[in-house]
Order: structure tokens, then sequence, then C-alpha cells
């Protein structure tokens, strides 16, 4: 077993795993630390695989677009996996004179970052989207935007890293981080420990007590969301679709079925036992959302629900950087629940700034010492 | 440690076998071999296995299929079947229309 490597991540989730790809292919030795039994194993496999511009913060906005006109468009011939990816715009679906309020706002901040979204009308929606009922009065559409697999993509980018000559370990939890000679040096697990010069933390919640063991600490908060999945339909539409409310996402997958999350409205104060389990009310609650919208769905049969943690962090944008006062760290943690749309650039950019000391895509609205006390 | 959570540990090469086009996740029709080939890609776990392939993913939510993908995976890696953890089982256990799931509240038509 590989104990040493130019650069340790530590997570082996979408993040870990696309920099770990695109620092091999930059022909860096690289070890990735899983602290559960699977690769992919959080957010990961448990989003609902958009892959949108829109309804974006701008300052992860950036990410979004360099993902999107660089990245994603030849990423299943480069992973040699069918990521599923659909570029056929998304539509976030306004009922209420409030809802078109929000959207306009959002579609108006996307536009002063330079991003094609637009506010169609309830009929311009249903030219789109046919299926779609009549109390949707409006929506905001980008056509740049779609969805993608996100379990084939998290293993595709795992697949491909290990090919070249990644060394994955899973069950391996960090417990500590250690500076030798005032450097990052050491990562140590409850079993082992791994040497390397430059620590790339992607952990998502974990990544909390891990960099707490060297005086750094990012404010994220765990909140469950939860997904469903109906048997296959015949096809229907291949956007991505969102509300103003947030009452429901989803895409219709290429399998036929419909991938759909909701919010119940108690997300941050829902019960666990130590794992992410569905909640009784929440399924109903998103098919409720879901039939208002498409009422052509009811007889869709429901065959799987699903629960999962997002790393809400404190202003909704992650934290992509490296850190000062240790040097030979980069955090890339706190994706909030919509990292897997930028995870490809991401990636690649956390593959530039470990070989090249710098980025495409200018990070510094991303750093881990924004966070301040309001007065 | 368990030796499949080394993921660069040698199970020697993908060798194709005549029965690799036998159908084992009839829901989702995914063949032996294609479950053999995703071991040799990394694969080690039968929760990885699903989510690549979509077995056990499908009507029957695998309780049909996941004994026989565990004995298989399990003779690809070389190690026992009781080192490998079955996938997680997923509420409904039967499929249900998305009416009925909303409509749980009784009162409301």
């Amino acid at each position: 077993m590989k104990h040493s490597a130019d650069v340790i991540i530590v997570g082996g989730g979408i993040i870990g795993c696309a920099a770990a790809y695109y620092l091999a292919k930059r022909g860096v030795s690289v070890l990735v630390l899983e602290g559960s039994s699977y690769i992919g194993n959080g957010g990961s496999s448990r989003n609902g695989g958009g892959v949108r511009q829109s309804g974006r913060d701008p300052r992860e906005l950036p990410l979004a677009m360099y993902g999107i006109q660089k990245l994603w468009s030849t990423l299943s011939e480069e992973l040699e996996v069918d990521c599923e990816y659909h570029q056929d715009g998304n539509l976030r679906l306004g009922k209420t004179p409030e809802h078109l309020e929000i959207l306009s706002g959002l579609a108006d901040r996307a536009r002063a970052c330079g991003l094609d979204v637009k506010m169609i009308s309830g009929d311009e929606v249903r030219t789109i989207n046919p299926y779609l009922s009549r109390e949707v009065i409006g929506a905001s559409w980008c056509p740049t935007d779609g969805h993608a697999n996100p379990l084939t993509t998290t293993l595709g980018y795992y697949k491909q890293a290990r090919k070249m000559g990644v060394c994955f370990l899973t069950e391996q939890k960090v417990t500590k981080l250690k500076k030798i000679k005032g450097k990052l040096r050491q990562v140590i697990t409850s079993t082992d420990v791994f040497e390397a010069d430059t620590v790339i933390v992607a952990a998502g919640l974990d990544s909390r007590p891990i960099l707490a063991t060297v005086n750094i600490d990012i404010p994220m908060q765990s909140v469950m969301l939860e997904g469903l999945v109906t048997e296959a339909q015949a096809p229907m539409f291949n956007q991505m679709l969102g509300t103003a409310e947030a009452d429901f996402y989803g895409h219709q997958t290429k399998h036929g079925s419909f991938v759909f999350g909701g919010t119940l409205g108690l997300e941050g104060f829902t019960k666990d036992n130590g794992t992410p389990i569905s909640n009784s009310l929440a399924a109903s609650s998103t098919c409720r959302g879901i039939i208002k919208y498409f009422p052509a769905l009811k007889h869709a049969k429901i065959v799987r629900t699903w629960a999962g943690w997002m790393d809400l962090c404190a202003d909704k944008v992650p934290v992509i950087s490296p850190v000062e006062e240790v040097p030979g760290l980069i955090v890339a943690c706190g994706f909030s629940g919509h990292g897997f749309g930028i995870a490809p650039a991401v990636g690649y950019n956390l593959a530039q700034l470990v070989t090249e000391g710098r980025t495409d895509v200018d990070l510094h609205e991303l750093q881990y010492n924004r966070f301040h006390a309001k007065s | 440690m368990n030796s499949i959570n080394d993921r660069s540990i040698n199970i020697g090469e993908y060798i194709p076998a005549p029965d690799d086009d036998m159908l084992i996740c009839r829901c989702e029709e995914i063949t032996k071999g294609e479950i053999r080939r995703a071991v040799h890609d990394g694969m080690f776990t039968l929760t990885e296995i699903r989510r690549y392939l979509r077995t056990g993913m499908g009507l029957c939510q695998g309780q049909t299929c996941s004994k026989l993908v565990k004995s298989i995976v399990a003779r690809e890696l070389q190690v026992s079947p009781d080192k490998l953890e079955p996938a997680t089982s997923r509420a409904p256990m039967r499929p249900i229309e998305m009416c009925i799931l909303a409509n749980e509240r009784k009162e409301e038509a």
C-alpha cells in the first residue's frame, strides 16, 4: 500500500475524484483517502444531476460557465463512461407574481455576469415543455443549462484516475493533519500515516473536524435533502426543471425514469441516527409539488427514495482556496448542495492551482478567510 | 485493513468467459460480463456496482439479482462473499403511484 505521493486528496467524492483525474493527467502522483467504504458516497451520488448556471450565486457562476463551455460536452468521451450529459436548457418555474419576482431577480444578476438567461411567459414555457400545467405563469429560461448522471460521472472520474495510477484507499478516516517545519506534510488516519507535499481537503462536512486540527474553521452546517426516482416512462422532455419556491427540481434520465428532489420545509431540523434516512413526510410532499406542475406524471410509480446531507456553507457558496497559515493545504468544501454541476471545473482548476499556482477561473471570492462578524 | 479497501490491489486481467452474455439483473438487463468488467474498472463494492451499472435499480430493486451480483463480484475480487456489504435497501418496498404517495392525508380527496 502506498503511503506517500505528491498530492494527497482527503475525500473520494466527485471533487476529489475529478481533482485526482486532472492532476494525474498532468503527471502528478496522487493518493486519495476516503473515509467511508465507498467512492462518491456523499452528495456526489445523491444529488439531482443539475448542470446549471442559472440560479447560481455570481461568486460561483464563473465556475459553472467555465465547466459548461470547456469540459462537460466532451466528458463522456474523456471518461469513457456515459455521463448522460444533456444540454437542453433549464426552466425555473413560477406560479405566482411573487415567484416571477424572485426569478427575474435571479435572471438579472446572472445576465450581469454574461449568462444568456431570460424571463418567458406561461405559454412560451408550454411551447418548450407541453407537459407543464396551466398553473405555471412564467419561468426563467437558460438554454445552455442541462443535466447529467452524477453516479456515472463521479465513478467515471474515479475509474479513469485509477487507470492512470491514482491510488484510492477507502475506510481511511483522517483524524489529523500535521505540519512539519511550518509546512503541511502528514495526513494521519486511525491506522496509518501518509505524507505529501500538497494536501487537498475535499471531505464535505467531515472537512470541518479535519481542518480543525490545523486551526482552520469553515462555517458549515449539515442539512438533509431527499430524492426520489420513478419507474421508466416514455421519453417526454430533456430540460432540467426547477421552481422559484424550490419545492421540487428534476429531469428525465436517459433510462426513462424521472429523478426529482424536493424540500420538505424542515431542512436542517430533521432527525437522523448518523446516516441520512428518508423522512416519512418527504416523498409525499415532493409528489404533491410535482403533480401540481406535471399532472401527466400522477400515475408514474416511485420505485426508490433516498436522502443525503449537504455541506451548507454560511454564505451558501463553497470554499475553494489555498490556506495562507498552512502552506501546502488547499480546501475545497462547503458546496452547499450545488457542487455536482461545477465539479469538473473545480477539479480542473484545483489541478492548475497545484501545478501552476494559478487558475483559469478567478476564485478569490471563494477564499477560506472571507467569513467575518456582521459588525 | 480489508484488502478491497486498497483499490490498487492486483486482481489480474479481465478474462472473457463463455457465459458473459448471461443476463443477471433482468429489470435493467445487465449481463455477467458487464458486472465482471465493472469490477476491473475499480467498482469493488456492491453499492458502486449498482451506481455504475444500475443493477438492482429497476422495478424489483434488486430483490431478484442481488445475491447473484454479490457472488460474481466476490469471485472476481477473489474474496469471500461475506466481505461484501449488501447495497442499501430503499423505501418504498413496492413501487407506489405518485398520486397515492401524495395523498397520505386521508381526509383529502
